[in-house]
């Protein structure tokens, strides 16, 4: 039972990234479809990196910069130039796993080098990790996971507890009214727009470096996406985040589980769960009426002073 | 970000300025393409000159370039009727696989029936499956308002997991040993061929001038463009709007099936998880920069084809990733998306002082609460007032009037 939830973590990781990079980006009031697309291009980077340098430090940097700077085109289309949010996000999409598949082409097949491999070992936290259940959630585990926890609870320090976080909620809820409060509504956008995508990145460097550390084509498969239906699962919260990912992340292995006990059931139909589960999130999701599980009142407007 | 220049909406734009904006924006973008292959020491002359040779350069490789525009104007077509009501189906390559999957199911059942009403039958199927596919987000949305995007995603996901898993298993080939595979469809299943390309050509430009009518010159294409333009029209107009949606998307749903049915009866020769082949994805590409048009969505496919074809080609002749096609797309798309404000906007260049002015007000700014109030104090005159440097922060419309 532990080593499944140790094993639910691992596949939860680059979803709390994505989802966590996503909750930033729509808070903000930005709704960012590129989700798949810059994981995909921190996956590709941050492989890059970590394959040529043998830096792991050089390779997360490379691959938060990555999604930052496929976060930063959609930041220019969109808020400089208020372009419709759905269209420019898809496209990001298309464009990033165009990108990682075009850059990642001579890769294919190439593991990442053993000194990076060492530092995204399991490292096991005394005395925690001897706690039932609890401990193989917390401890036992590589250094990015214990980055992704960190991430739940800074962020939601940042959002609920700091004048910058409490300024960035009131431009997605109501930019005209954070406008004129004094607000600098494009730095704010394109700040959270950027910050978003550089997490984005990492989660897509978690799948490359940690989940499979060799590279293959399309490593991110539709969990973008997921991300994407987990932000209105998590109500915008960081917290409620780490959860949904955590869910999702054991009904993704759950296949691998089920075989293990005896139980046959084909893998490309255990495979369908997650999908089936999410729309299944985004039903149950419509029907959230309290106010904290509404979206951001002004999520996905573009804003100019004239129109308001 | 702080320009040094201001915005000024324009109430219309000459067709001529438009289109000049248009085709800058095109040029730019593969410009761009062509310094981000330059990073990748690849000649950007030489790399579009071959994608041209690849699509066009002889009898053989134009008929490929039909044979990829053919899938990606139906499924635009789809997108668009979709699109028109600005509902956002990503759900095309789902449908695709499931309109392709039904077609087969035909196909591998009556495979002995004679060939002018086999493939009617398919191409029914094709239409329902695909059809029914999309339905399911689309009665979601109509009843309860469930977002679209993520659903119509997810089914894509579904579908193609769901043919992998017949292919691997109850569906596949027991003749075909140690590869899965599932039956070749019989001759009577296969689409024939008109002047070297299966005839799917010829539906694809039926098809163009049907949904040109249907969008254009219909009640229900009427109806699909005021629920795309305004919810609240709709409603005062005593539009049904629950059944627009359905009905839309159900014809959003079919011609993409119907892409899957072709795509399987021409090309595969049988059904495979991999039939959609992006061009659902693509399509919501081609048919934004047709600007929702379906005679364009004609021009803009044929040369997204020649793009696709000639970077297939170029990935054979160069050793260059045929993904260098997905890279220019987005790139067209990003400065096509972005292009759309400067039709909007006229650019009016300040100079260096309001941008120290604009700078001052900015780092001004940042959440000390003392200044709050004299903040909005401030925000407000610039509606108000109009000296030159607080313009470029606010503008009316009197403002734009006077500058003009």
């Amino acid at each position: 039972m532990s080593g499944f939830l140790a094993a639910a973590i691992v596949a939860a990781t680059p979803l709390l990234f994505a989802t966590l990079g996503e909750v930033i980006a729509e808070k903000s009031g930005s709704l960012n479809l590129g989700v798949e697309g810059m994981m995909l291009m921190g996956a590709v980077i941050g492989f890059t990196v970590a394959y040529g340098t043998g830096n792991p430090a050089a390779a997360m940097i490379a691959a938060f910069a990555a999604g930052g700077a496929g976060a930063f085109i959609f930041a220019i289309v969109t808020v400089s130039l208020q372009a419709n949010q759905v269209v420019t996000g898809l496209t990001l999409t298309i464009f990033g796993s165009g990108f990682s598949s075009f850059v990642g082409d001579r890769m294919i097949g190439q593991s990442v080098p053993a000194s990076v491999l060492k530092f995204f070992a399991p490292i096991d936290i005394p005395l925690i990790g001897d706690i039932p259940f609890v401990g193989s959630v917390l401890s036992g585990h590589d250094a990015f996971v214990y980055l992704g926890y960190v991430m739940v609870i800074v962020l939601s320090i940042y959002l609920y507890r700091t004048r910058a976080g409490l300024n960035m909620r009131a431009v997605g809820e109501n930019t005209a009214a954070a406008d004129a409060s004094g607000v600098n509504i494009t730095l704010y956008k394109y700040a959270h727009i950027i910050f978003g995508g550089g997490l984005c990145g990492l989660g897509g460097a978690y799948l490359s470096l940690v989940t499979v550390p060799i590279w293959q084509a399309d490593v991110v498969t539709g969990r973008g996406w997921i991300a994407v239906a987990l932000v209105i699962f998590a109500s915008w919260n960081p917290i409620k985040a780490f959860f949904g990912a955590f869910l999702f992340g054991a009904l993704s292995i759950l296949g691998l589980r089920l075989q293990s006990m005896g139980i046959h059931i084909s893998q490309y139909l255990v495979d369908l769960f997650p999908y089936a589960a999410t729309i299944v999130i985004v039903i149950i999701g419509t029907h959230k009426n309290r106010k904290e599980d509404l979206p951001p009142g002004n999520l996905s407007e573009p804003y100019s002073r004239e129109n308001r | 970000m702080i320009f040094p220049f201001m915005a000024i909406k324009r109430d219309d734009i000459p067709k001529k300025r438009a289109a000049v904006i248009r085709i800058s924006s095109v040029l730019l973008s593969l410009l761009f393409a062509g310094v981000v292959l330059l990073f990748f020491d690849l000649n950007p002359f030489v790399v579009f000159g071959t994608i041209i040779e690849g699509s066009v350069g002889s009898a053989a490789r134009i008929q490929q370039t039909i044979v990829k525009a053919v899938p990606l104007t139906v499924a635009s077509l789809g997108v668009l009727v979709a699109f028109k009501m600005k509902f956002w189906n990503i759900g095309g390559e789902g449908q695709i696989v499931m309109g392709a999957l039904a077609a087969s199911f035909v196909a591998l059942n009556f495979g002995d029936v004679p060939r002018p009403i086999l493939l009617p039958l398919m191409a029914i199927a094709a239409v329902a499956g695909g059809g029914v596919w999309a339905l399911i987000p689309a009665a979601f949305k109509a009843k309860m308002g469930t977002n679209e995007v993520i659903f119509t995603l997810m089914m894509n996901y579904i579908a193609i997991k769901f043919v992998t898993y017949l292919q691997y298993g109850p569906w596949r080939d027991p003749a075909s040993k140690g590869f899965p595979k599932i039956p070749n469809f019989s001759d009577n299943g296969l689409l024939p061929s008109l002047f070297g390309i299966h005839i799917g050509w010829i539906f694809a430009l039926i098809l163009v001038v049907l949904v040109y009518l249907f969008i254009n010159y219909t009640k229900k294409g009427y109806e699909i463009a005021v629920v795309g333009a305004s919810i609240d029209t709709a409603k005062y107009a005593g539009i049904n709007i629950p059944s627009v949606i359905m009905i839309a998307m159900f014809v959003s749903g079919g011609l993409c099936g119907l892409v899957g049915m072709i795509q399987a009866s021409a090309i595969e020769k049988t059904l495979v998880y991999g039939i959609s082949a992006n061009y659902g994805f693509t399509a919501i590409i081609t048919t934004w920069l047709a600007r929702l048009n379906a005679v364009a969505v004609l021009f803009v496919c044929v040369a997204f084809a020649m793009l696709l074809q000639g970077a297939a080609f170029i990935q054979l002749a160069m050793n260059v990733p045929a993904a260098v096609a997905g890279v220019v797309q987005g790139v067209l798309l990003f400065f096509v998306l972005g292009s759309e404000f400067f039709l909007r906007y006229r650019i009016r260049f300040t100079g260096r002082g309001s941008l120290a002015a604009k700078a001052r007000g900015a780092r001004k700014n940042p959440s000390a609460d003392g200044q709050r109030g004299g903040e909005v104090y401030e925000t407000g005159k610039i509606d108000g007032e109009s000296s030159a440097d607080e313009r470029t922060c606010g503008e009316t419309s009197a403002d734009g009037e006077e500058a003009r």
